[in-house]
């Protein structure tokens, strides 16, 4: 058992710089002893502050210390506490980086990261010149609110507690159970904070006229409560995390493999656009078909172009298939267009316009289509992929584009089908492929 | 060989979990969005956190946090995003943290096109923080190149004790490509030099400005002091012009001092050729084909196309450019890059820059039409 540790502040830097009565003195040496009283290993507790008077505190004690950027405190402790569980992290923090960082509070509580907020709250900002806060009062007279305060005085208790605070404190540096209370925040497993209110000696006090008793006098008149106002403890955050997602969460999938097994007839890069709508898996079965052209020995690129409301509109999709190294990824002039539905015909309509003498255009023959100088071949894709299933229009489509086209042989899309897809979906787009690949002998035949 | 179809975000993620990564902070923002959830998907069954913060903010804050508590931290973004992880890159500076940034770029100003690709964060990038010191930039052309690439980010965030870029585009990002990620020959794992138990600790010891200072985590075995404010080797606030500057020369010199060591480049120079093409991500990519296309033709042309865009591979860049008449730089956004290459160059060399800022890539045509190629 190691010695009893009287204090946890050091003067090896010097004496607190606090102002003459400032009640960041008195609100750091409540730590101390509630430090004292609970004895953890130095090395496992980091104190976290941002700017403000409060800010100063950090380094004064025998702990970790990070000082970091104004209203950041919290998000620096959150990321010790995940990468770190075993560490006690405090937080020191003024009025004036729960205003800028209020979103971190918020989150925090939500989230229920165990770490411990003690707010330093003076009412106004003491670093800069005595500004007004998110805490000033009604009424209250700062640098900026020289008039009296017309802002509401924000109750960061009622806002932790309301976005889910396990445990919350209200009081003063005055208080005389301070320590306990900053101890009893310190044992808590999930997040717990106390607002302190005190006195800036330097800016607020001259100004406002502030003793000791008007502190739970303005308390009073904003209707707020004081002692602990939050205590419901629920599993803290980084435990919950490990448990829920590190023991739960299944083995990432071991990606299917690619092996070039099959010959293909593609002599130099060779661009292929896709265009139907959100919801007939054209995206998918775009990826089945380049990948179908990597089984044929083929390098292969995949580009989707959908609107950010995904289930409804186009959805077109670019492939690129090549013997060598794809290095220009665009298709500025496609050699194979496959058009399935009208949405994909609105998007690619001017493009379809521009196509030249050299591309072929697979339409669906229920389109009326642009005169384009492509050669077209119109054929029934969603009557074929009625009678598979609706959402296999990418691969009939495809399947008959290839047959034509022979870019490289049928075999290696029904490979990549039944390699990459889980049986029942492999089922339905190897029938569509076989119907895709028929029609377009039927066609051929015509 | 294993071959797979992955876009350049998953690349990025399993490159980071190759380097061993174990902490991610990020916020959706598109088009990097899917590299927050590749890591949720792998992180925590190693072991390792993933978490989506409240805002870009919280998520630099926390990869800060972690990092300094001694894990190896990835977050990943768009440019609006480095808008607001900004001021803490300089605290990840100020205090040498370890940390890999990925921006997958997006057409910009502001929201711009979110779906649609750029290359307008580059000298954002380097100049992305108050105090405006050197930071690392990696920007990778292919998708097996934002897998390398963020593994070597990684290495150099260890070695330096620097914030790491990976600057890539929404064009790599989340175009899925064939891939052998198996096949990529990768560089030793490099992990930070940690002060011994029994060995003194200052957080930001060197002696020559160019030193890396040894790490203690947070909750390590030295009591580790962490500041944003101006300090000395301890850690400890300074108000001494003489330790400020000693400070200020190191973080610079560390970077700086290792700018050959830092650049990667990939030389393609055809003999007598005094027209060079100088290019990175997915631009250099155009400028390959339009290389084959001028030489062709007959025309002698050179490239050079840059991995690491900071600090500026001075040593290559002018070696390469040394006796050439015309030098072109493509660039999806109205010139920046140009700039350093421009204080590089020949005085007698002609500056072509061929810019483009409409979401579509460069063509290889674009090129040799306005470089003047054909």
């Amino acid at each position: 058992m190691n010695a009893v540790r009287e204090t946890y502040l050091t003067d090896d830097i010097g004496p607190l710089p606090f102002c003459p009565g400032c009640g960041h003195e008195r609100l750091v040496k409540a730590l101390d002893q509630a430090l004292f009283k609970l004895q953890p290993d130095p090395k496992k507790v980091v104190i976290v502050t941002d700017i403000g008077c409060i800010g100063l505190a950090d380094r004064h004690f025998v702990t970790h210390a990070f000082h970091g950027l104004h209203g950041r405190s919290i998000t620096y402790a959150c990321g010790l506490k995940l990468a770190r569980p075993e560490l006690t992290v405090i937080v020191l923090k003024g009025d004036g980086g729960c205003g800028i960082g209020g979103t971190h509070l918020l989150n925090v509580a939500r989230r229920n990261i165990g770490i411990t907020l003690i707010v330093a709250n003076n009412f106004n900002y003491g670093m800069t010149g005595g500004q007004h806060s998110v805490t000033t009062p009604p009424a209250g007279l700062t640098a900026t609110t020289p008039l009296g305060n017309i802002e509401a005085a924000m109750d960061l208790c009622g806002a932790a507690n309301a976005a889910g605070a396990s445990w919350a404190y209200r009081g003063t540096g005055f208080d005389r159970d301070l320590p306990d209370r900053i101890a009893d925040a310190i044992r808590q497993p999930g997040f717990a904070m106390l607002d302190i209110w005190d006195m800036c000696t330097a800016y607020y006090l001259p100004r406002n006229q502030l003793r000791k008793k008007d502190l739970t006098g303005i308390m009073e008149q904003l209707g707020l409560q004081a002692g602990v106002l939050a205590d419901r403890p629920r599993p803290e955050y980084g435990e919950h995390y490990r448990e829920v997602y590190a023991t739960k969460q299944p083995a990432p999938r071991q990606r299917q493999q690619i092996t070039a097994k099959y010959a293909n007839a593609v002599v130099a890069q060779t661009g292929i656009v896709i265009a139907g709508s959100a919801g007939q898996k054209i995206r998918s079965a775009a990826g089945l078909f380049a990948q179908a052209g990597m089984f044929a020995s083929l390098n292969a690129t995949q580009k989707d172009d959908y609107p950010i409301t995904v289930m409804t509109g186009h959805s077109v999709t670019e492939i690129i298939l090549s013997p060598e190294r794809i290095d220009y990824t665009a298709i500025d002039s496609p050699d194979y267009f496959v058009v399935v539905s009208a949405d994909g015909l609105n998007k690619s309509g001017g493009r379809i316009e521009k196509l030249a003498g050299s591309t072929t255009l697979y339409a669906e023959e229920s389109l009326d289509l642009p005169a384009t100088e492509a050669k077209v071949v119109r054929l029934p894709f969603i009557a074929t992929a009625k009678k598979v299933n609706r959402l296999s229009i990418g691969i009939v489509a495809l399947s008959a584009m290839l047959r034509d086209s022979g870019l490289f042989p049928l075999e290696a899309l029904e490979e990549s089908i039944t390699t990459l897809q889980k049986q029942a979906l492999a089922d339905v787009n190897l029938r569509a492929l076989e119907a895709g690949a028929a029609m377009m002998g039927v066609a051929l035949d015509k | 060989m294993g071959l797979e179809f992955i876009e350049g975000n998953e690349a990025i993620a399993r490159g980071a979990m190759k380097a061993n990564c174990n902490f991610f902070a990020g916020y959706p923002i598109t088009p990097s969005s899917s590299v927050l959830q590749y890591m949720q998907g792998m992180l925590p069954h190693s072991g390792g956190i993933a978490i989506q913060a409240e805002d870009e903010i919280a998520s630099m804050g926390f990869c800060i946090g972690a990092a300094m508590a001694g894990s190896k931290v990835l977050t990943a973004t768009s440019g609006p995003g480095i808008s607001l992880y900004s001021e803490n890159i300089g605290l990840a500076i100020a205090g040498e943290t370890p940390m890999v940034i990925v921006n997958v770029q997006r057409q910009g100003p502001a929201t711009g096109s979110a779906t649609k690709g750029a290359e307008g964060d580059i000298q954002f990038t380097r100049w992305c923080t108050s105090g405006g010191l050197p930071v690392i930039v990696l920007s990778p052309a292919t998708v097996e190149e934002a897998y390398e690439l963020t593994y070597r980010a990684f290495n150099l965030s260890e070695q330096y004790r620097v914030p790491v870029f990976l600057l890539t585009n929404k064009e790599i990002g989340v175009t899925r490509e064939s891939v052998d990620l198996e096949a990529i020959a990768l560089p030793s794992l490099v992990e930070r030099t940690r002060v011994a138990a029994d060995e003194e600790y200052l957080p930001h010891y060197f002696e020559a400005p160019s030193d890396v200072p040894a790490f203690s985590d947070f909750g390590g075995e030295h009591i580790a002091r962490f500041t944003t404010s101006t300090h000395d080797k301890a850690a400890y606030l300074t108000s001494s012009p003489a330790v400020i500057q000693e400070m200020i020369d190191h973080y610079a010199a560390k970077v700086d001092a290792a700018a050959d060591e830092l650049a990667l480049v990939k030389e393609d120079f055809q003999d007598g050729a005094d027209i060079l093409i100088i290019s990175y991500g997915i631009t250099s990519r155009s400028a390959t084909v339009a290389v084959h296309a001028a030489r062709a033709q007959g025309v002698k042309v050179s490239a050079l196309s840059l991995q690491t865009l900071y600090p500026v591979p001075r040593t290559a860049m002018t070696s390469s450019m040394h006796g050439m008449k015309k030098i072109i730089v493509p660039e999806m956004n109205m010139g920046q890059y140009i700039l350093e290459v421009e204080r590089l160059a020949p005085a007698d060399a002609e500056l072509i820059g061929v810019n483009k800022m409409d979401t579509t890539l460069i063509s290889p045509a674009e090129i040799l039409e306005r470089g003047g190629l054909q």
